[in-house]
């Protein structure tokens, strides 16, 4: 009897601790989307917008490395599929509103993730990794050479046009709520996505693949549709970008874009949501800070020097390092 | 309404055949088991057992032969499907999610079946229904009390009665256990012997297992293998007693129950 009682008590403590634990985290989002909402008094909106283009870009890449267990190294080409898509279309037809050119360069991106993930899923590990490569070095010279993208010199003067019709986009508060509002978007849906009996399988697969097949699991279809998901998103952070700076261009379609986002990702801290949205933000200011000062022509070997350091010695990245020093601190 | 043959036998291979760029690791294996023993497959390392597994649940496909369940060819499924039809594997090497906890290593083998796993949009919540069933099943192995240890924590031996519940939460009419008490010590051996025993209630097992000992306390019907070839087959005494099998294991410089020790 008394042990029985004794474990209601225990099971109270905890579900307590678990409350106190969960609003501590609302009191956490609240501060931060409050921050998020403030911000451009402070900070220039432009720059938070790029901020946020990126940090959707690599919370859509962690969903396969982080989430999955998959490494893209071809992941610019979503990125510019969905700039080029929505770019062109926002240039050639004026009757378009903004948020239909950006769905549109997301459902281009979404296809074509469909396309690299059909050809690459079968294979494991590095072989993933070049086969996914290969892919987006294929596209990068479709993009060269295609009548649409504007080749070398890019696309220029993409309107930011009405959303809806009715918000003036030109306004950079309002471009920079928009941005904020997809954002917040993309990172609850992979949020939900990673919580979800879905996310259990991919999980699964991430930490045992033959487990995973041998309990019944087709996982190739599952990664497929976690490619998919993610390179639509990738693509609707290239939309974003391709509004917010007006541009489309070949840098977001090559490989040093597929490797700025890994770094990225692996700065802030794969095992987390927010990780790449803190190993983005980073990232951008120093490549800000960096280009302001002497060392401008500095950027990329501090960059490979950082990462190094990174992959060596905080294997759990800027967050994953973070929450280990907290757990240790208050225990 | 099949056959007499394909009752009294779930599985049968039929002139199994698997070649790595020419070299035979299975060579010709014809293997019938018969519904509700537990079937031993031994034989020295590099016999080619763990390839047989690896065919009949499709890891490797066949270069010729046929897998017959329940009398009906399967050689062309895919391994998930062999899985979701009743033929559940373990793995040699230790086979679990290290970073979940012991209960959800057995959630995820209960969610193959729940048809929620594609539903990305769903709260995870929705799987808290089958933690009942996962504390029935860790109870089972004597692991209730470790249902929210992260599996990595979790000692050797524990980890391998997670992975046997695991298995059994597939509820698979044949259950195919690569070498279950490997790198234990014989305390650990004795409790594995008594879980497959239990486990094996109602339904058929084929075990790779070195430890002779442990064949002979579970095993009703042995098959040996040697370089890819079945050597014999019978139960324990007329196994051991064959003067040939004896060979295989001496030219392997060391006896069956050596090998344990390697
Ligand atoms: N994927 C593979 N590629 C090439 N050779 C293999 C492969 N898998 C197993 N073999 C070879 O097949 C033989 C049988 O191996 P295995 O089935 O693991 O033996 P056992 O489980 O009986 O110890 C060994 O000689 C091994 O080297
Ligand atoms: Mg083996």
């Amino acid at each position: 009897m008394s042990n029985s009682d004794n474990q209601t008590e225990l099971q109270k403590t905890m579900l307590g601790q678990l409350k106190a634990s969960q609003r501590k985290k609302m009191i956490f989002n609240l501060v931060v989307l409050a921050l998020l909402i403030l911000a451009p008094a402070v900070i220039y909106a432009t720059f938070l917008m790029k901020i946020l283009c990126f940090a959707l870009f690599a919370v859509a890449f962690n969903l396969l490395l982080g989430f999955t267990g998959l490494l893209s190294f071809g992941h610019a080409a979503f990125l510019a599929a969905g700039g080029y898509t929505t770019g062109y279309l926002l240039s050639s037809y004026s009757g378009l509103t903004t948020e239909m050119g950006i769905i549109a360069g997301t459902a281009a991106a979404t296809v074509l993730g469909l396309l690299f993930a059909i050809v690459a899923i079968r294979r494991q590990g590095i072989y993933f990794a070049m086969i996914t490569l290969a892919l987006a070095q294929l596209l990068y010279f479709v993009f060269v050479q295609a009548p649409f993208t504007g080749g070398e010199d890019g696309l220029h003067g993409v309107p930011r046009g009405h959303l809806f019709g009715l918000i003036d986009l030109e306004n950079n508060v309002a471009m920079y709520y928009f941005v904020l509002a997809v954002f917040l978007g993309g990172y609850l849906l992979v949020q939900r996505i990673v919580n979800s009996p879905y996310g259990q399988v991919l999980n699964a697969i991430k930490q045992n693949e033959p487990r995973a097949v041998s309990l019944g699991y087709n996982v190739d279809r599952y990664k497929i549709i976690a490619f998919v998901i993610s390179a639509g998103l990738a693509g609707l952070a290239g939309s974003m970008k391709t509004v917010v700076f007006q541009l489309a261009s070949l840098n977001d379609a090559h490989w040093h874009m597929s490797g700025e986002v890994i770094l990225m990702t692996l700065l802030g801290g794969t095992g987390t949501l927010l990780g790449p949205v803190v190993g983005a933000t980073f990232v951008v200011n120093l490549e800000y800070q960096l280009s302001q000062g002497p060392l401008g022509d500095w950027v990329d070997p501090i960059l490979g020097a950082i990462f190094v350091i990174t992959v060596i010695a905080f294997r759990s990245g800027i967050v994953g390092e973070v929450q280990k020093f907290v757990k240790k601190n208050l225990n | 309404m099949q056959d007499t043959m394909s009752d009294q036998f779930v599985l049968e291979t039929r002139g199994l055949v698997k070649e790595f760029k020419g070299f035979v690791a299975v060579n010709d294996v014809n293997l019938n088991i018969q519904r509700g023993h537990i079937h031993a497959l031994i034989g020295p390392n590099g016999a080619g057992k763990t390839t047989v597994f690896n065919l009949l649940t499709k890891f490797l496909p066949p270069t010729r032969g046929k897998i017959l369940f329940n009398g009906k060819d399967i050689t062309s499924l895919k391994s998930a499907a062999i899985a979701r039809r009743g033929i559940v594997r373990s793995f040699q090497i230790s086979a679990v999610f290290p970073h979940m906890t012991a209960l959800e290593n057995i959630r995820v083998a209960l969610q193959s079946f729940e048809g929620n796993s594609f539903q990305f949009w769903k709260s995870g919540a929705s799987l808290n229904k089958l933690n009942e069933r996962c504390m029935e099943l860790l109870d089972s192995v004597g692991l209730a009390d470790f249902a929210d240890t992260i599996t990595v924590e979790l000692a050797y031996g524990r980890k391998r009665a997670l992975e046997l519940a695991t298995t059994l939460a597939m509820e698979p009419e044949l259950m195919l256990l690569d070498e279950p008490t490997q790198g234990m010590g014989s305390e650990d051996v004795d409790q594995v012997v008594e879980l497959v025993r239990k486990a094996a209630e109602g339904r058929t097992v084929l075990m790779v297992e070195h430890n002779l000992s442990v064949v002979s306390k579970l095993c009703d019907r042995i098959t040996v293998l040697a370089q890819g070839a079945v050597l014999t087959e019978g139960d324990y005494q007329q196994v051991s007693d064959d003067p040939r099998v004896r060979e295989v294991y001496m030219g392997g410089t060391a006896t069956p129950k050596q090998e344990t020790a390697e």
